[in-house]
């Protein structure tokens, strides 16, 4: 059932009663239907065995690898962040070299914040979201599986290089021209190792936003959704438009490496200033994306250790929504002392000082459910009471220094170190560890240690603050930061050796808590199955453990629906509500509307296979080969993976499904394929291309930035890009994405040959397209001047996306051909359109500023 | 001597000065150390950083508290109205009206750091590792050329242009005021109003390689009289030390002049740091060591270790007298 365009939409009639009346819920299952229906879930959902064991995509299995994966990088950049105490014990020391200690502290922090911050958010959210929504799985496993993969390569890879000495050494922020400079893989490692963790983030961040918008429970609309889900919408929303500035910093950075494209050089037109604002456009966000789903775990806490629900769930809404917004306008205030003016100065510091108040209205939130709730302090309680107070102190230097003066004194100073230090502790790592406490029981359905968790707990805040509280002395003392070694006599000598006690005081809570995770649990007796006493769904959990997720999808009408509804948890597992069987012995989930949580499709979800793990093989060798300068096996190794990826759509996924409706319990009808906005395919793709839209607005960004900050952009005389080759290029992209649009109605309409003919001429004009822009930049010398590498920059990002968007459209083509697209099975085709809409405008923006910009720039001054 | 900058402080404000050396440690001296002023700048900040450290204490205070009272004392009846009150007065309320004054005051702030000079002005280029110093009087066609140390006038402002070789580097006494990021390809500028004579010492804040840890320099703010003075004698060429021709002989066999100017001698080198009045400076190396003979020799003959990936080679092949003769040269070097 489709609109006039062509999208379908919900089919009330033939889809049978909703919401279900009580009396329908009140009919019970028969035991033996019960116990068939159980065996027939069990098998679906049965986890491999022996080695095929890492063939499973199950968010139940890859939310703990992840999670475990992301947890030993952590405790590896602890033992780096040791061995930089140990060298800062006593003055003058030569424990490590210059180099090494600036390659630790290097990996330190780009291992804490891309292997570790954030992955782990997106591990906790791939393992746990699901059950807090009772959606059997994420939308796309294998996406998970194939992010999980790269993400355990790059990362290895990255964290590796230390081992070798050829780790990057120029700070987490690279900042050229240092590290344009830096001799050695190092640099190279960093941006390409990163960038491969970043696009593997990226896919993890589309698959918790479409999660959370199209997999809830029949019932729970938006405003009764759990907090957590509105966190990872907020989270992953900034993750798509944070990370994709620094993808394009990367890339132009990695350009200058390469082919000595002089972005970042002065002395040929570029600016390193540039850098440093692309990497804080991503860099501030970065801070929240890590901050607030921290909340998010507390914010699922504190209303059980209440007995409560929270207070003010609106304000904490708009709050964290708020916060997300706010964060993408800070950036400036990592770059106080870089003699910008004074008016932007104060706009940044009164923006930075902004985001104290929805961070206040969050925390005062929790504090006002504590305060009329009935209190029953439990040990995960403890970690987050730990972490406010020590995220609070963090928060209130925060407000220090946002103050642009006070900064320009203590800016690269350890006071910043001692800042950043307890906003992360305090804001990420006491609340995960907490979440870790509450939700363990969640997961492996037996609980931690309270002895041990008490002993850790103790040991890190002590350590903590023995470690990070005289630093703030140390750094007004004027200890700057990244020295690998300092002169006695400055008053800093006690004041690093007793931070250098603190952080040992560290590694033993830590090895506490790492001891409480591994130790043999078999004893152990089972849990009771809501040993919290929680009132939002996870909780509905099978103990002891089964793969299904939920028994069956309840209808749910309330934020707590275990507080609200005690016959909940017996209907769910009496099968009584949706979903409660799989006779087609498929992996299936439930998809709903994005607002009011109707039922809309049955999606078949995809199961245990290899091919995620090939894939994210070669795409791992495509980007760190390059590091290494061997460049055809590495576009070898591109060609590969993106073959995997075509074999593993083509085989599973948008197929023509055996029958049409399924019914799912209580009546309810519900289609198996769905195209357009209804399916979840098209939201992946939709926010896929915000994300890569923002980095193609962030290279252009770069043109605008060296038009206006620099006098010589472009140079007297400079060559331009030809104009009749651009126009040429805009008009052949142009047709060919309205030959795809065309396609779709021809497709849709029935008219398949005119479809296929179409698609198959779109794909000859894009290559014409592309080449003709490429054409139009041959003859410019990209390494001479910043004007002409821009331009050619441009060209690269627009024609790798072209053959991108080809790509696509021979697959649709060939879907044709073999009848997997049908005029009622149209999902490919509606996704493709889609990333052509976005193609056809970032041509005409790419053909619009590189064919105008003679005119524009040689206007008379 | 010119009056103490204490005594420009308004009483109240000498109060909050103190108030967080006494409550933080007794040990709060040291050369380099923000929190121990010797300039107007400094001072300003310094009173800045106490009233939020203050400020901070008790909202830390406050929140922790009701925190911990709330998870332990178990009351009967608050209202719904009680709770959301809490959260849009200590959420939105509170935190406005703080920040709002705050703002108000820090930000009138912001503008001194690149008030107008009193007629001085120094040039100083950011090298890896080491600083290229040029004094600009009023009126001076030529500048007077320096290297790793930084000399002042008391009770004047100075306006610093600030500019880098080929990475960024950040220049920042401590006990003066702020710092402020040295790009290369572009000029920064900063002004600075020392108050109290003494030495002090900067250092570079931004990482700039291997030897990042020792690119530091003494800052010697000088009464006016004594600067001019010293200035003049700056602008001077070289006079070496009565005996010191075996050093010179070694120095330039050695080939130093190809890197170093030593003016008034053949040695125009334009690599490394201006020797012609090394001996009078208060440290050698960037900050690196002190001016003793003995440390002179360990320079040439140490360099990487003291200073890792310097460009400088070490001269170790040197006999112990032929250091020892070549330290004599530089430490005469007045």
């Amino acid at each position: 059932m489709s609109d006039r365009n062509g999208y379908p939409v919900i089919d009330r009639s033939r889809r049978g009663p909703y919401p279900p009346t009580e009396e329908m819920l009140a009919e019970p299952v028969p035991q033996e239907e019960q116990e068939a229906q159980q065996r027939r879930l069990r098998e679906v959902w049965a986890t491999p065995k022996g080695f095929r064991y890492w063939t499973a995509v199950n968010n139940t299995e890859v939310g703990v690898w992840y999670t475990m994966t992301a947890f030993a990088f952590m405790l590896m950049a602890g033992v780096m962040a040791l061995i930089i105490r140990v060298q800062l014990a006593v003055p003058e020391n030569d424990l490590v070299s210059a180099d090494r200690f600036n390659q630790l502290f290097t990996m330190h922090g780009s291992a804490m914040m891309f292997l570790f911050a954030v992955p782990m958010f997106e591990a906790i959210s791939i393992l746990l979201l699901p059950g807090f929504l009772s959606a059997r799985d994420m939308p796309f496993p294998r996406l998970s599986a194939f992010g999980y993969w790269c993400f355990l390569i790059g990362g290895v890879f990255v964290i590796g290089s230390i081992f070798f000495d050829a780790a990057p050494n120029s700070g987490w922020f690279m900042y050229p021209p240092l590290a344009t400079q830096a001799e050695g893989p190092g640099s190279d490692i960093w941006l390409l190792g990163l960038s491969f963790i970043e696009v593997a983030s990226i896919a993890a961040a589309v698959e918790l936003i479409v999660g959370s918008l199209k997999c809830r429970p029949p019932g729970m609309r938006v405003n009764i959704m759990p907090l957590y889900a509105w966190y990872v919408m907020v989270v992953g929303g900034m993750i798509l438009f944070a990370f994709p500035p620094l993808i394009a910093g990367d890339f132009l950075f990695e350009l200058e490496r390469s082919l000595d494209w002089p972005f970042f050089d002065p002395e040929r037109g570029g600016d390193p200033m540039l850098w440093q604002h692309l990497f804080w456009i991503f860099g501030h966000p970065e801070v929240y994306i890590i901050f607030l789903p921290s909340i998010a775990i507390a914010s699922m806490i504190v209303p059980t250790v209440a007995r409560r629900p929270i207070v003010g769930y609106s304000w904490i809404v708009l709050s964290a929504v708020g916060t997300g917004f706010l964060s993408f306008g800070l950036w400036v205030h990592h770059m106080f002392t870089t003699g910008l003016p004074n008016i932007s100065l104060g706009f940044f510091s009164a923006a930075s000082e902004s985001v104290v108040i929805p961070t206040g209205i969050q925390i005062f939130a929790f504090l006002a459910t504590l305060m009329v709730g009935r209190v029953k302090v439990n040990l995960p309680m403890l970690w987050i009471a730990g972490g406010l107070a020590i995220f609070t102190a963090g928060g209130l230097t925060g407000v220090m220094i946002a103050v642009a003066p006070f900064d320009f004194q203590v800016h690269d100073t350890y006071f910043i170190v001692a800042h950043l230090h307890y906003t992360l502790f305090g804001g990420m790592v006491f609340p995960v560890i907490a979440g870790v406490y509450y939700f363990f029981p969640f997961i492996r359905k037996v609980q931690l240690s309270e002895r041990l968790g008490r002993w850790a707990f103790w040991l890190i805040f002590a350590g903590f603050n023995i470690c990070f509280l005289p630093m703030h002395l140390t750094g007004l003392k004027g200890m700057p930061r990244r020295i690998y070694a300092y002169p006695e006599g400055l008053g800093w000598d006690w004041l690093n050796m007793i931070s250098t006690v603190g952080a040992f005081i560290i590694a033993a809570g830590f090895a506490v808590f790492v001891w409480d995770l591994l130790r043999p649990k078999g004893h152990q007796p089972q849990i009771p199955r809501n040993p919290w006493g929680g009132g939002t769904l996870e909780w509905t959990h099978d103990v002891p453990a089964e793969n299904w997720g939920v028994r069956s999808i309840p209808h749910v009408h309330s934020r707590y629906p275990l507080w609200d509804d005690p016959k909940l948890l017996e209907r769910v597992d009496a099968g009584r509500y949706y979903l409660p069987d799989s006779k087609q012995g498929q992996r299936e989930t439930l998809i709903t509307s994005v607002i009011d949580a109707e039922p809309m499709q049955v999606q078949k979800v995809t199961g245990p296979s290899w091919i995620s793990i090939w894939a994210a093989i070669f795409t791992g060798a495509c980007f760190i080969l390059p590091t290494f300068h061997i460049y055809w096996p590495a576009a070898g190794a591109g060609a590969l993976a993106v073959a995997c990826i075509i074999w593993w759509l083509w085989r599973d996924t948008a197929r023509p499904p055996e029958v049409e409706r399924k019914d799912v319990g209580l009546g309810l009808s519900l289609p198996t394929y769905a195209s357009g906005p209804a399916s979840v395919g098209w939201w992946a793709m939709w926010i896929t291309m915000l994300g890569d839209a923002t980095g193609f607005a962030s290279v252009i960004f770069g043109f605008f930035f060296y038009w206006t900050a620099r006098p010589d952009f472009p140079p007297e005389g400079a060559a331009h890009a030809d104009g009749l080759m651009i126009a040429a290029a805009a008009i052949l992209l142009l047709s060919s994405w309205a030959l795809t649009l065309g396609a779709r109605r021809l497709n849709w309409s029935g008219r398949i040959a005119g479809a296929r003919i179409a698609l198959g001429v779109a794909p000859v004009l894009a290559l014409l397209g592309a080449a003709a822009l490429a054409a139009s930049v041959l003859h410019l010398s990209p390494s001479s001047h910043v004007y002409p590498a821009i331009l050619c920059a441009v060209v690269i990002w627009v024609g790798a996306h072209t053959g991108v968007g080809v790509v696509m459209q021979l697959y649709c083509l060939a879907g044709s051909l073999a009848g997997k697209l049908t005029p009622n099975h149209d999902a490919d085709l509606h996704n493709v359109t889609l990333f052509w809409h976005f193609q056809a405008l970032s041509a005409l923006v790419a053909c619009a500023v590189m064919g105008l910009a003679p005119l524009l720039l040689e206007a008379p001054a | 001597m010119p009056p103490a900058p204490c005594h420009r402080l308004s009483p109240p404000a000498r109060a909050l000065r103190a108030l967080p050396l006494l409550l933080i440690c007794a040990a709060c001296e040291g050369r380099q150390s923000a929190l121990d002023p010797a300039g107007e700048d400094a001072a300003v900040l310094l009173t800045l950083f106490t009233v939020m450290l203050i400020g901070a204490v008790i909202l830390w205070l406050a929140m922790n508290g009701m925190f911990y009272g709330f998870t332990r004392v178990h009351r009967s009846q608050i209202s719904k109205t009680t709770a959301n009150s809490i959260v849009i007065g200590g959420g939105i309320l509170l935190p406005t009206l703080l920040i709002g004054a705050l703002l108000g005051w820090g930000l009138s702030i912001l503008p001194d750091h690149q008030k107008p000079g009193d007629g001085l002005r120094i040039r100083v280029i950011g090298e890896q590792w080491w600083w290229r110093v040029e004094y600009w009087p009023e009126g001076a066609d030529t500048p007077v050329i320096s290297a790793n140390e930084i000399r002042l006038p008391a009770g004047q402002r100075t306006e610093f242009t600030l500019t880098s070789d080929r990475v960024i580097h950040s220049f920042w006494i401590p006990a003066l005021g702020g710092k402020m990021d040295m790009f290369p390809g572009r000029e920064t500028t900063l002004s600075l109003k020392p108050e109290k004579p003494g030495v002090y010492r900067g250092q570079c804040a931004e990482l700039c390689g291997a030897s990042h840890a020792w690119m530091a320099f003494e800052a010697v703010v000088m009464p006016p009289g004594e600067f001019d003075a010293w200035l003049e004698q700056e602008a001077a060429g070289a006079q070496p030390a009565e005996g010191t021709e075996e050093g010179r002989d070694i120095f330039f066999r050695e080939g130093c002049a190809a890197c170093h100017t030593i003016r008034g001698t053949q040695a125009q080198g334009q690599v490394g740091p201006d020797l012609t009045h090394v001996g009078s400076r208060h440290s050698l190396g960037a900050g690196r060591l002190g001016v003793t003979m003995e440390e002179f020799a360990a320079f040439v003959t140490h360099t990487e270790d003291l200073k890792p990936e310097v460009r400088m080679p070490a001269y170790d092949h040197l006999s112990e007298d032929e250091r020892a003769a070549l330290a004599a040269y530089l430490k005469g070097l007045e």
